[in-house]
């Protein structure tokens, strides 16, 4: 009794102080709402003018009137003309163009062959956009009433073999921007105290350590889901991503990432001298989180030591959580592991927060 | 729970040291401190006296040496003392962010006072220390004189059997100050213990017992009469012409501890053992060729006390003790 009414104290003083800071208000809707809007912008680019260079060894009528109705759509720009392929690989390494498009000297038997591919288009998968430009570019060309008889194309997809869309997107960017903003309003948060000079007077007040590291964390919670609301309303509205799972699932598997980057804020806070500190530290945990989390790249492909390091992160979690529950629908059942590991997770930093944290000076 | 040896003491330390890397900061502290007194550290910035008293609170861990404090063993039982204790931290460490009445509500919440209790409490800290027209105020926005009000109203809502305070007027005007004491005296009449620390000589004056540190020792305690009383240097007071030269020549006297200036006359600590003072004084200035106003004994106050002290203490170290 004595203790809830020690949590709640430090609760309603971390809220009032919440809503007169205008900056960290500020960054509560606006980190979320700006890199989604900044994503989207990447993300619905209309690709025109790509540079494109050709290799035409067949030199009949036939590849002529596919490299031309390939050049009408307007999606690539034929720049360069190459003598082999070997010549267009050097320069799509040099970045002179993003697609290759490579015609055999056997391209016209080759089309009478619907099981073998006529023409191979290179395209530099480094930049997403590209890719999928180039995806629908090939698909455009076999279906252009153009020609009767369309020449099906084979794409191989260079530097970055998986493909993907605001649909993986979205899901992960809420994982990125609860990690970003939770852990650090969290790891500042008692840090902010001793340079203010309050944490000298909360220590000599009979308030537990634990009463107050949980006190900490539960203004922030709130905040936290607030923020799922917001990125998954932009996302329905803006980019039309598909949601397939219960809406009580995606707020619980939020519910647990959000308690697990604020206590790993916790941890951080205790470590840090001053704010700036901190905040280093929390891009310690923002970068690898972003990178090896399966949001850039897919986990699968990354090397053993990245995929264990990714494993200690809880965003990795997340985003098999929230890309099960939103976009294939997936039940808790089935993802109950990844929930226990974020479990064990909160249960690991909340003990360390609170063992780190000693009401003493020295 | 152990309990007091004896129950009019509040306050017990033996041997207290603290060091912070090779610095000590804390030397072999003994002190003795009785309940319903004011009990003032005297000493100058550097002298350890935040630092004892955060040891005190339980916020510092001693080096070596024993603390009790209201019968609790520091810093193994520390926790369990903070209910008991009030500590005003010499920076204001309440929320400059809230107002006045949300801080208030928070120092009640946080030492857990009952509902039925709090605003009755908070109402009569708000009037004993005039913060009714404060209430809706910023703390961050207040005077000096106004935050140090705030800070001793909202560590005093749980009403601690001890209260510290580090430094509390250093911030203040001498107006506030002198009404800060009187509340202080009410507060002692009600039976709370309180130790102060200070560097205000007139401050030292009106404690019922202090302690004068330096660089981390007791140089002396006692109350303040009984050490001006005991004071190992005698007081002559002397009026010149002149007062510069004739301060730079009596320091120069092997029997002349020290020389203050206070406006044109001089203060000057001489030998304790010198049968003469006046005399040797008006012989010192003479064969220089200064002609002295007036030359007199007078009794010795609290800072000659604290000069004294801190002098003899460096003499000694001078000498390689």
């Amino acid at each position: 009794m004595k203790s809830l009414q020690r949590i709640f104290a430090v609760v309603m003083k971390e809220v009032r102080q919440l809503r007169r800071d205008r900056l960290t208000f500020g960054m509560i809707i606006g980190i979320p709402t700006m890199q989604l809007l900044l994503f989207g912008f990447a993300i619905n680019f209309d690709v025109r003018n790509l540079p494109a260079g050709v290799v035409d060894l067949s030199g009949s009528a036939a590849s002529r009137g596919y490299v031309m109705q390939m050049a009408n759509a307007q999606v690539i720009d034929i720049q360069h003309q190459a003598a082999d392929a070997r010549e267009l690989e050097q320069l799509m390494r040099q970045g002179k163009i993003s697609v290759g498009i490579f015609i055999p000297h056997d391209f016209e038997r080759r089309l009478q062959q619907p099981e073998r591919a006529a023409v191979q288009l290179l395209v530099d998968g480094s930049d997403t956009v590209v890719q999928a430009a180039a995806t629908r570019l090939a698909a455009a060309a076999r279906t252009s009433p153009y020609n009767d008889a369309p020449p099906p194309s084979e794409i191989r997809t260079y530097y970055n073999p998986e493909r993907r869309s605001a649909v993986n997107t979205v899901p992960g960017l809420i994982g990125v921007i609860l990690t970003m903003t939770m852990t650090m309003f969290t790891a500042v948060a008692i840090v902010r105290e001793r340079e203010r000079g309050n944490l000298e007077l909360l220590i000599t007040t009979p308030v537990r350590s634990s009463e107050l590291m949980l006190a900490k964390i539960l203004p922030y919670v709130l905040i936290g889901l607030v923020q799922v609301v917001l990125i998954l309303l932009l996302g329905k509205w803006v980019f039309q991503v598909p949601f397939r799972g219960t809406l009580g699932n995606v707020f619980l598997v939020s519910l647990m990432f959000i308690v697990a980057n604020l206590a790993l804020g916790l941890v951080v806070s205790t470590i840090a001298q001053t704010q700036f500190q901190a905040m280093q530290m929390t891009f310690f945990i923002l970068l690898p989180s972003i990178l090896l989390s399966g949001f850039v790249f897919p986990f699968a492909g990354m090397p053993l030591v990245a995929q264990w390091i990714a494993e200690v992160l809880p965003m990795t979690h997340f985003m098999r959580l929230i890309r099960g529950v939103i976009l294939r629908g997936a039940s808790l059942q089935e993802l109950s592991g990844e929930l226990a590991i974020l479990g064990v997770f909160i249960a690991v930093s909340m003990t360390l927060a609170v063992a780190r944290f000693h009401k003493r000076l020295d | 729970m152990t309990s007091s040896p004896q129950d009019d003491i509040a306050i017990r330390t033996r041997g207290l040291s603290k060091r912070f890397g090779a610095v000590r900061a804390v030397e072999n502290l003994d002190l003795d401190i009785t309940r319903s007194q004011i009990f003032g550290f005297l000493g100058p910035n550097g002298s350890g006296k935040s630092t004892t008293i955060r040891m005190l609170c339980g916020l510092l861990t001693p080096t070596s040496g024993d603390i009790d404090v209201l019968g609790h063993d520091i810093p193994r039982d520390a926790e369990a003392l903070k209910q008991k204790v009030g500590y005003m931290t010499q920076k204001f460490s309440l929320f400059d962010d809230m107002t006045v009445a949300e801080n208030l509500r928070f120092m009640a919440d946080i030492y857990t006072l009952p509902r039925r209790l709090r605003s009755g409490r908070i109402d009569e800290a708000v009037e004993r220390y005039r913060l009714e027209r404060l209430l809706g105020q910023f703390a961050g926005t207040l005077s000096g004189g106004q935050k140090q009000r705030l800070a001793l109203g909202a560590s005093m809502l749980h009403q601690p059997e001890l209260l510290f305070l580090d430094e509390p007027t250093s911030a203040v005007d001498p107006e506030n100050r002198r009404a800060f004491w009187e509340i202080l005296f009410d507060l002692v009449a009600e039976g709370t213990t309180i130790l102060v620390s200070t560097h205000y000589m007139d401050e030292a004056e009106r404690c019922h017992a202090i302690a004068i540190l330096d660089l981390g020792v007791l140089v002396a305690s006692g109350t303040p009469a009984q050490l001006a009383s005991d004071i190992h240097a005698r007081v002559v007071q002397v009026e010149a012409e002149s007062p510069r030269p004739v301060a730079k020549l009596l320091d120069r006297q092997p029997f002349v501890h020290s020389t203050a200036q206070i406006g044109s006359s001089l203060r000057v600590l001489v030998d304790h053992d010198l049968d003469d003072p006046v005399a040797a004084t008006r012989r010192a200035a003479g064969d220089a060729g200064f002609t002295l106003r007036g030359c007199e004994a007078v009794r010795a106050n609290l800072e000659d006390v604290f000069v004294s002290a801190t002098q003899e203490r460096k003499a000694k170290r001078d000498a390689g003790e």
